[in-house]
């Protein structure tokens, strides 16, 4: 199975990469754009199913080395095949 | 061997530690790789600068998980000395031994100046009285930007956890923190770079008393002669 982790920054941490995006957009002319945030997927392939234990495991390894919980959340999709 | 200087592939700053501790300060250390054990005999610990593990993922992200973390993490925790500068700093943020976490430079550059700080007093070692009230200090980073969990930040201050500030700050880090102790006041992390401070030939010679505060526990026991600035 494929497993696609999004990380983003925390809603109450500064963001200096969307600021700079967000400032970009709106130079290029699109003054409606706000709240841009730059965060990264991480995608890998794991063996066995979609259960509960396995998505404890994906857990263990966003919660600290995937993402920092201090600055970060995360979420993931996992996509069987 | 008293003091411990870590390698981590990507450390660059290694031997421009050592060269402080060993030859300026004349206190015996070694180079230690992240994949041996902390020798018995280490008395302090310093984490040093540079890119571990490529800066990849998050600075410090998976150097946290390198063999000789558990080591340190114990020594830490028996009241051992640990100094992280600058990538040292982000990897003990990311291992939990000191709280928070430096994200990108509010300005999105890679600052590499002699910064102007303000000493503060933080306990008997790090206040402005042995320190000097203000240091120029080198600084080398593009993620120094330091920050905490809400309400973390009251307990910092309040703990008198904060060891220096900016005088002019270079990197969006919150309240001006350029370096931090933990409670207990043995784990101490840093963006500026005193090893980068102590020689006549270098732009300041400031690094020394931060050094030798931080050493200082050694320094008493040992009665190590110190050239001083």
């Amino acid at each position: 199975m494929k497993v696609t982790v999004f990380v983003s920054p925390k809603a109450t941490v500064l963001d200096p990469q969307g600021a700079a995006v967000e400032q970009a957009m709106k130079s290029l002319g699109h003054q409606s754009v706000g709240g841009v945030r730059v965060g990264k997927t991480i995608t890998f392939e794991m063996e066995g199913e979609d259960t509960p234990e396995i998505r404890t495991q994906i857990d263990r390894l966003c919660d600290g080395l995937l993402s920092n919980p201090v600055i970060e959340d995360y979420r993931f999709e996992i996509e069987a095949g | 061997m008293k003091v411990a200087i870590l390698q981590f592939p990507g450390s660059n700053c290694d031997w421009d530690a050592e060269h402080a501790v060993k030859d300026v300060l004349g206190i015996p250390s070694s180079r230690i790789w992240h994949k041996a054990s902390l020798p018995a005999e280490t008395e302090a610990v310093v984490v040093p600068g540079g890119f571990s593990f490529g800066d990849y993922l998050r600075c410090g992200a998976i150097a946290r998980f390198s063999p000789i973390m558990d080591d340190l993490k114990s020594f830490a925790s028996n009241g051992g000395q640990v100094l992280g500068i600058c990538n040292g700093f982000q990897i003990l943020c990311e291992s939990g031994l000191l709280p928070g976490a430096l994200i990108r430079n509010d300005c999105l550059e890679f600052r590499c100046i002699n910064q102007q700080v303000a000493i503060e007093n933080s306990n008997d070692r790090f206040n402005p009285e042995k320190c000097g009230e203000q240091l120029s200090l080198p600084i080398a980073h593009g993620e120094g930007n330091y920050r905490l969990k809400d309400g973390d930040l009251e307990k910092l201050e309040s703990n008198g956890q904060v060891l220096l500030r900016y005088i002019g700050n270079p990197n969006g880090s919150i309240n001006d923190i350029a370096g931090i102790r933990n409670e207990e006041g043995n784990v101490y992390g840093m963006m500026p770079h005193p090893e980068r401070a102590v020689e006549p030939h270098h732009p300041s010679r400031d690094g020394l008393p931060i050094l030798k505060a931080f050493l200082e526990p050694i320094l008493t026991r040992s009665s190590v002669e110190i050239s001083a600035s």
